[in-house]
């Protein structure tokens, strides 16, 4: 099978980039998008020329690692796929492949594919956290959770923060990811001391590093390669409207 | 569930951190666009009297000027609302452009429809047409015969033009696409999801923007093909 690409090219950070065209023969259709480009890559080597730089780890779509533009969608065309397990028998033999890295100005780009995500770090130390003391382990079943709490935190809890919501979204915005982390703690009893807090720490943090907003368009839901619905989104939306409604001065001494 | 301001580490008064988010001011956009799409709503009742005939149409229009203290507090809450609006608007897209410096070569929509992804094009150009509407009806400085007390003959004078009846036709459509999309959003914007409500909200949004769609593109269309007549 043949592919031909056109991969985003660029040094390092501070250097422009371009598109550049690569022709790939002999692919095999059950390869993943990254083996191709491994294989690719082994081309490139021998002939003495940079491999292009993409990010990967677990290869089984559960770390986050990956992810690029394919043909202006995030991991490409296969609904609830990182470009990790997208095979390439998804696409046609011959079919030209446009891979650009995540763009907004809170990722900027390390290297051709690759992006640096640390905003996402630093939007979860500010508030994407439980104070809880640590030590043994808690007994179970000592804190009752309703099976529907359980589910529904459970299921923002699956975003693995590939940053594939980002680049969808015209306006760069970091909204599901916030979203997601702070559904996941404030639906369960531990996140409930900080709730308030979290949410306009989470929220504030989340511009500061230069996100855009979000206008429930639906892209990011559109994309994520775990199925995160926009319902995270209205729920961080609500707990910062309460917060800072409910937000007091601070209790003199 | 409360935190303190101090908690934060910022000393500016609460609305100012408020506003300083983007979360914040889309909660600003929903409630004044919530405010608006009333005031649309009301308007259209109002104007669909025009086809009970002049008497009734005329009747009506004098009551209005007879009712400042109704008219003058919707007026204040509306303009107050409408700068928001705008003022949000402008600043958010700022931050959206700041946000992507660089645009992909490729980018191809996966979910958002199409009226979703034009909000910053609808708005402005239905901001547009409100000055011009104003310029014409209320201040009579649009180019078409203007007399204060015959408001019917006004609407009738001013839609017999062919270009100002398309011109309205248009920003109709475009506040249709508005608010089709701007209905269900306000919801989410201000926290409102659930899966056995939204896609009702989604619903509702459609046939309540197509319902303003087609009742005020209806008088226009009524004027231009005679079905509302001229008072003889
Ligand atoms: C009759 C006039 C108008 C009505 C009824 C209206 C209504 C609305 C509503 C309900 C929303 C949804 C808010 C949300 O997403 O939560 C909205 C959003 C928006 N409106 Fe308006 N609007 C009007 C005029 C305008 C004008 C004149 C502008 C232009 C400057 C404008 C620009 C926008 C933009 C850009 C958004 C998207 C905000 C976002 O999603 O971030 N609108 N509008
Ligand atoms: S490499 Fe881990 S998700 Fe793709």
């Amino acid at each position: 099978m043949k592919l031909i690409f056109h991969i985003w090219r660029q040094r390092d950070r501070g250097s422009p980039g371009r598109m550049v065209r690569y022709e790939k023969d002999g692919l095999n259709p059950d390869m993943s998008m990254l083996e191709a480009l491994d294989v690719l890559n082994e081309d490139l080597t021998i002939k003495g020329e940079d491999p292009v730089v993409f990010e990967h780890d677990c290869r089984e779509g559960i770390c986050g690692s990956c992810g690029f533009m394919i043909n202006g969608v995030a991991h490409g065309p296969l609904l609830k796929t990182t470009v990790c397990q997208l095979t390439l028998r998804h696409f046609e033999n011959g079919q030209e492949l446009y891979l650009e890295p995540w763009r907004a100005k809170a990722f900027p780009i390390l290297r051709d594919l690759m992006v640096d995500r640390s905003a996402f770090d630093r939007i979860i130390a500010s508030g994407g956290y439980i104070s809880t003391p640590t030590g043994s382990a808690p007994d179970g079943n000592v804190i009752p959770i309703s099976k529907e709490a359980a589910e529904r935190a459970m299921d923002a809890a699956a975003c693995i923060g590939c940053g594939a919501c980002v680049a969808a979204c015209p306006n760069a915005s970091a909204s599901l990811f916030t979203g997601a982390k702070i559904s996941h703690l404030g639906l369960l009893p531990q996140g409930q001391p900080e709730r308030a807090s979290r949410a306009l720490r989470m929220v504030a943090r989340m511009n500061e590093e230069g996100f855009g907003q979000c206008t429930n368009i639906g892209e990011c839901e559109a994309v994520c390669p775990k199925g995160i619905r926009l319902e995270v989104i209205s729920r961080m939306n609500h707990d910062f409207l309460k917060a800072s409604w409910a937000a007091r001065q601070p209790a003199t001494d | 569930m409360s935190a303190t301001v101090a908690e934060e580490g910022i000393q500016k008064p609460q609305v100012l951190r408020f506003w300083s988010t983007t979360t914040g001011k889309k909660a600003v956009m929903a409630v004044t666009g919530a405010i608006l799409a009333l005031f649309v709503i009301g308007h259209l009742i109002g104007n669909l009297q025009i086809f009970l005939g002049p008497d009734q149409f005329n009747g009506y229009a004098r009551a209005l000027r007879h009712l400042p203290e109704l008219v003058w507090p919707v007026r204040v809450i509306l303009f107050i609302s409408v700068i928001l609006h705008i003022w949000s608007s402008i600043e958010l897209a700022v931050t959206k452009s700041e946000a992507r410096p660089v645009g992909y070569t490729r980018w191809k929509p996966a979910g958002s429809s199409y009226a979703s992804r034009t909000m910053y094009w609808s708005g402005p150009i239905v901001a547009a047409f409100v000055v011009y509407h104003l310029m014409q009806f209320t201040f009579g400085v649009g180019g078409t015969p203007y007399n204060r007390l015959d408001t019917y003959g006004n609407v009738i004078s001013g839609f017999r033009v062919p270009a100002v009846s398309l011109f309205y036709i248009f920003a109709m459509a475009l506040l249709c696409l508005h608010l089709r999309h701007g209905l269900w959003s306000l919801f989410q914007t201000l926290g409102f999801y659930h899966p056995r409500h939204t896609p009702r909200i989604h619903r509702a949004a459609s046939l309540i923007s197509l319902f303003i769609f087609f009742g005020f593109i209806s008088i226009p269309i009524a004027v231009m093909l005679r079905v509302i007549p001229p008072i003889l």
